[in-house]
C-alpha cells in the first residue's frame, strides 16, 4: 500500500492545539495537540477511555472543548455545532449508528445533502457504488438492514457530502474482513484525491494496513506519534498501554478448587455480541480476568453470569457444582455470588435513591436480617472511603469514583464466595482505582473467586492471576498471567493472530478458541454451530477464520492440564505457574 | 340520512384540524396533551373576535393565533426547560379550560351568524352525494386541503423529511446538524394553530355560540385520532369520519332508529383507538410511530 503523499509540501488541513475537556471529575482530554494534512491517513490510537471518542466529538461539534483551539487551513475556527462541522467539510462516521431507523436509505442520504431530488441522490449513490463498491438499496428502510449494511449507509452518507476531512470511529467493528478490505481501498482512493482521514480503531493490523501516521493517546493526552507501517506493533501496543510498572501481583498461593464453572455457554442477544460456546472456571482465591475490547460480548457475559439473561442449559453455569444457569439474579445471590455491572448509574445503582435504598437493591430476598440499612450504608461508606454528602445522599449526587467505591463496598461487604465485576475501575481516578483493586485482591485472600471483566490491560496485569480474552463472542483459552505480555494480550484482544507479532517464535499456534474442558463435547463440533440466532451474518465463524492463518486446526488437547503452558514471547523465561485444577482436594466450607 | 351524513362531515372537521396539528407535533417527537386546552383558547378567541369585528375571517385568524399562544407556553416549558411533556400538556389543557372560561364569560349566550355555506350548483342539486359533500362552509374544505397538504409536505419535501428525522432519532439528528429544538418548536406551534382552528370551527360554525368547556372532550378524541391513524395524515380522514359518526349517532339515535346506548357511542372512539393500537402492535412492520415521541432532548455539551 503506497501512500501518495510522498511529495514534500505537506499542507496541513486541520490542527488541534492543547484541547482539553472534562466531564465533572473525569478528565477525558487533558492536552491533545495533533494535525492532519490533506491526503493523509492519520490513525488515532488508544485504549478505551483514552479520550479518542471525546476528542473526535469535539471536532464534529457535538461537544465543545473546555480549552484549546482548532485550526482549519491555518485559521482558528469555532466548531459550535455539527452543522458548522459539515460546512467546513468535516464528515463523521460514528461508532454507534446515527442513521434514522424509520427512514429509507435514500431519505437518510438525502438528509445529508443540501438539495433534495430523489433522482440526484440515486445518481450520486450509484456513482459511489460504482466507484467504491458500496452498494445500497435506496428504498429499503434502515431498520430492516443488517449491521454491516447500516455501517455502509453511514459511510456513504458521509462520503456523499464529499468531505475534506473524514473521521471514522471504529468503522470496521461490524464489517466482515472482506467488507473492511473494500472500505480500505475506498479510503485509499479518497486520500489519493486529497481527502484527509482520521481513523480510530483498536485493531492494530488494520492501522498498519491503512494509515500513514499514528497518534497515540493515553489518559487524555498524546503520548507519541509514529509511522505505523514501520513501528513494530508490539511497540505501539506498549505505547498505548504504558509501562506496567511494579505490578502488585500476588503469588496465587491461595488458589483452590473451582467455584464458578462456565461450560459451553451460548447466549444470543438481539443487540450486541452473542456468546458462542464459552467455557472457563474461576477458582477459590484467584482473580480471573476476562479481557477484550468493548463490544466483544462482555455485556452478554455479564448478563449471563448475573442471571439477567438465564442460560438455556442450567448446567452451563455451576456454582460449587450446583447448576445455577436457569436461576434469576436474586436466587444466585442467595447462593453466594455478588455482581457489579459496568454501568454504575442506572444498572448498579438508582440515581434518585439514597445510598441506603441502593443497598437494598442487592440485599432484598437474602437471608439474614439486616438490622438497619442506613447504619450498614454508613459502615460501607466508612470502610470504603466513600466521599459524599452528609447523611444518606442520593446516589446520583456522588462522583463516579465514589459511587463505584460504594457499589464495590456494597457487594464486598456481603462477603460473597464469587464476585463478578465488570470494569471495576472504569472512569475512576487513580487513587480510587488502586483502592478498589486492593480490595478485590483482599477478597481472594479470604477465599473468594473474583471474575473481573475488564478492558484495562494495566489493571489486568496488576491484579489478575489468569486471563482469558473475549473476541467476537468467543473466549480464548485461559492463560496464566505470567505466560502473557501486554503486547500479546493486546494482539489477542485485537483479534489478530499471535503470528502477527514479529518477535514470536515460529511454532504454529492454535487460534484462540473456546477452551476445551474435560467434559467438553464441543471438541468435535465445529464452532460455527454456536448460537444459531445471529442478528447479522458478519460475526460468523467463517469471517473469523478468514483472518486466521490457513492451516491451524486446534489440536485436541489432553484434558487435565488445562492451564496452557506457554513460553514467554521474549525468550526470557518467566516462571511457569501451572496450577492444577483442584489444588485443594477438600472443598472449603462457607 | 342525508342530514346525518352532512352532520358527520361537519363534526369531523374540528377533529381533522386538531388531529392534523397534533400529528405534525408528534411526528417531530413531541407529545402535546394540551390539544383540548388549545382548542378552547381558539374557540373563545375566534368567537370574541368574530363578534366584535363582525368578520369570520378575523375570527378564524384569532382562533389560530390563540391556539398558537397556548402552544408557545408549551414550547417554553416542555422544550425550553425540558419539563415533562405529559405533565406540561395536561397543565396546558387545564389552563386553557380556565382561561377560556374567564375570557368568554361576557360572551356566553350571545349568538353569531353562521358562516355562509357553499351553494351546490343547479346541475348537481338533484345528486344526494353532491349535496352531502359540497353543501359546506369554507372551513370544511380548508380542513381537507390542510390534511392533504400536510401529507404531501411530510412525505415529499425536504423540511418534512427533516421533521420526520428529528422525531425518529433526535440524537442522530443533532449529530447531523439538524436543529432539533427549532424543528420541534415550529411543529408544536403549528399544532397549536391547527388546534385553535378546530376550536374556532366549533364556536364559529358548529354551534355557533360560545359556552364554557364547549369542546367537550374533542381535543382528547383528536389525540386518540392521531394514534388511530397510526401517524399517517391520510388515515385521519377515515378516523375523523368514523369518530364523527359515533359522535353524531348520539344526536340521530331516534331519527335513524339506532338501538345503542349513547354512552357506548361516547366511548366508541376510544375503544376504536385501543383496537387500532393492538392492530399496530400485532402488525409485523413497524408503524410510523415516532421513536422519540415524548422523549426529552437535551443536547450534550
Amino acid at each position: 500500500m503506497t501512500s501518495g503523499n510522498a511529495t514534500p509540501p505537506r499542507s496541513v488541513l486541520f490542527e488541534a492545539r492543547s484541547i482539553a475537556k472534562s466531564f465533572g471529575d473525569v478528565h477525558a482530554n487533558r492536552d491533545i495537540s495533533l494535525d492532519v494534512a490533506m491526503g493523509e491517513k492519520l490513525a488515532l490510537l488508544g485504549e478505551n477511555g483514552a479520550g479518542k471518542s471525546t476528542f473526535v466529538k469535539m471536532i464534529d461539534g457535538v461537544l465543545r472543548p473546555d480549552r484549546g483551539e482548532f485550526l482549519w487551513r491555518g485559521k482558528p475556527v469555532s466548531i459550535s455545532s455539527p452543522a458548522v462541522a459539515r460546512q467546513l467539510g468535516i464528515g463523521m462516521v460514528f461508532q454507534h449508528f446515527s442513521t434514522f431507523e424509520a427512514l429509507t436509505v435514500g431519505e437518510n442520504l438525502a438528509l445529508a445533502l443540501p438539495k433534495l431530488s430523489k433522482r440526484a441522490i440515486g445518481k450520486k449513490a450509484a456513482e459511489l457504488s460504482d466507484k467504491y463498491g458500496l452498494t445500497l438499496r435506496l428504498s429499503r428502510r434502515v431498520e430492516a438492514l443488517s449491521a454491516g449494511e447500516k455501517q455502509r449507509v453511514e459511510i456513504v452518507r458521509a462520503l456523499i457530502q464529499t468531505p475534506k476531512l473524514l473521521i471514522l470511529d471504529e468503522p470496521t467493528s461490524v464489517l466482515t474482513p472482506q467488507e473492511a478490505d473494500r472500505l480500505f481501498e475506498t479510503l485509499d482512493a479518497l486520500a489519493a484525491d486529497g481527502m484527509a482521514l482520521i481513523y480510530i480503531s483498536h485493531r492494530l493490523p488494520e492501522i498498519r494496513q491503512l494509515c500513514d501516521r499514528a497518534t497515540i493517546l493515553r489518559q487524555g493526552a498524546v503520548v507519541a506519534t509514529c509511522d505505523p507501517k514501520t513501528t513494530p506493533l508490539s511497540q505501539i501496543a506498549e505505547m498505548m498501554i504504558g509501562k506496567t510498572a511494579d505490578p502488585i501481583r500476588r503469588t496465587g498461593s491461595y488458589v483452590g478448587a473451582a467455584r464458578l464453572k462456565v461450560d459451553n455457554l451460548s447466549i444470543s442477544v438481539p443487540e450486541g455480541t452473542s456468546l458462542k460456546k464459552i467455557s472457563f472456571n474461576a477458582r477459590r482465591g484467584e482473580i480471573l480476568a476476562i479481557a477484550g475490547v468493548a463490544g466483544e460480548g462482555q455485556e452478554a457475559l455479564f448478563s449471563a453470569l448475573s442471571g439477567e439473561i438465564p442460560a438455556r442449559r442450567a448446567k452451563s453455569i455451576t456454582l460449587s457444582d450446583k447448576p445455577i444457569g436457569a436461576m434469576g439474579p436474586t436466587r444466585r445471590r442467595r447462593l453466594g455470588i455478588a455482581f457489579a455491572p459496568e454501568q454504575r448509574l442506572g444498572h448498579a445503582a438508582v440515581g434518585d435513591f439514597p445510598l441506603s435504598e441502593n443497598l437494598r437493591i442487592t440485599r432484598h430476598g437474602l437471608r439474614g436480617g439486616e438490622t438497619s440499612l442506613k447504619a450498614r450504608a454508613a459502615k460501607i461508606r466508612e470502610a470504603f472511603d466513600v466521599r459524599a454528602g452528609a447523611g444518606d445522599p442520593k446516589a446520583a449526587t456522588l462522583s463516579g469514583g465514589n459511587l463505584q467505591k460504594f457499589v464495590m463496598g456494597r457487594e464486598i461487604d456481603r462477603e460473597p464466595e464469587v464476585f463478578v465485576v465488570a470494569q471495576p475501575t472504569w472512569g475512576v481516578d487513580a487513587g480510587a482505582a488502586s483502592f478498589i483493586r486492593n480490595e478485590l485482591m483482599r477478597m481472594t485472600e479470604k477465599g473468594a473467586a473474583v471474575v473481573v471483566i475488564s478492558q484495562d490491560l494495566e489493571e489486568i496485569f496488576q491484579i489478575a492471576d489468569r486471563v482469558a480474552v473475549l473476541h467476537r463472542g468467543e473466549l480464548s483459552e485461559t492463560f496464566a498471567i505470567d505466560a502473557l505480555t501486554p503486547e500479546r494480550i493486546g494482539l489477542l484482544m485485537s483479534g489478530s493472530d499471535i503470528a502477527d507479532l514479529e518477535m514470536v517464535d515460529n511454532t504454529p499456534e492454535p487460534r484462540p478458541q473456546p477452551k476445551l474442558v474435560a467434559s467438553n463435547d464441543a471438541a468435535s463440533v465445529p464452532p460455527a454451530s454456536a448460537s444459531a440466532v445471529l442478528s447479522e451474518p458478519v460475526r460468523t465463524v467463517e469471517t473469523e477464520t478468514a483472518s486466521a492463518p490457513p492451516s491451524t486446526p486446534a489440536p485436541p488437547k489432553p484434558p487435565p492440564p488445562q492451564a496452557p503452558t506457554r513460553l514467554s514471547t521474549r525468550g526470557t523465561t518467566s516462571v511457569q505457574w501451572t496450577p492444577p485444577e483442584s489444588f485443594h482436594p477438600v472443598r472449603p466450607e462457607q | 340520512m342525508e342530514a346525518f351524513l352532512i352532520a358527520v362531515i361537519v363534526a369531523a372537521t374540528p377533529f381533522l384540524f386538531a388531529a392534523t396539528g397534533e400529528l405534525v407535533a408528534e411526528r417531530s417527537g413531541v407529545l402535546n396533551l394540551g390539544v383540548e386546552g388549545m382548542m378552547l383558547l381558539g374557540a373563545v378567541a375566534a368567537f370574541a373576535t368574530a363578534l366584535t369585528t363582525g368578520s369570520s375571517l378575523m375570527g378564524i385568524a384569532a382562533g389560530a393565533a390563540a391556539g398558537m399562544a397556548g402552544a408557545f407556553l408549551f414550547v417554553i416549558v416542555a422544550l425550553g426547560f425540558t419539563a415533562n411533556q405529559a405533565a406540561t400538556g395536561l397543565a396546558l389543557t387545564i389552563f386553557g379550560t380556565g382561561a377560556s372560561g374567564l375570557i368568554g364569560k361576557d360572551f356566553v349566550g350571545q349568538a353569531l351568524a353562521p358562516m355562509p355555506k357553499f351553494t351546490v350548483p343547479e346541475a348537481l342539486a338533484d345528486n344526494a352525494a353532491a349535496r352531502i359533500l359540497l353543501a359546506h362552509d369554507g372551513m370544511v374544505f380548508g380542513a381537507v386541503a390542510l390534511v392533504i397538504l400536510v401529507w404531501a409536505w411530510l412525505n415529499f419535501t425536504r423540511t418534512g423529511l427533516r421533521l420526520r428525522a428529528v422525531g425518529d432519532d433526535h440524537g442522530s439528528a443533532q449529530a447531523l446538524g439538524l436543529g432539533v429544538l427549532k424543528v420541534r418548536s415550529l411543529a408544536v406551534l403549528f399544532g397549536g394553530a391547527c388546534a385553535g382552528l378546530g376550536g374556532a370551527y366549533l364556536s364559529l360554525v358548529y354551534t355557533p355560540l360560545w359556552a364554557e368547556d364547549m369542546t367537550a372532550g374533542r381535543g382528547w378524541i383528536a389525540l386518540a385520532l392521531v394514534v388511530f391513524a397510526s401517524w399517517r395524515p391520510l388515515r385521519l380522514f377515515i378516523g375523523a369520519l368514523i369518530f364523527a359518526a359515533f359522535d353524531q349517532a348520539r344526536n340521530y339515535r331516534e331519527t335513524l332508529d339506532i338501538d345503542i346506548p349513547s354512552q357506548f357511542l361516547s366511548m366508541a372512539p376510544y375503544l376504536a383507538t385501543i383496537i387500532a393500537l393492538v392492530v399496530i402492535s400485532l402488525a409485523s412492520r413497524r408503524s410510523d410511530a415516532p421513536a422519540c415521541l415524548g422523549r426529552d432532548f437535551r443536547p450534550d455539551r
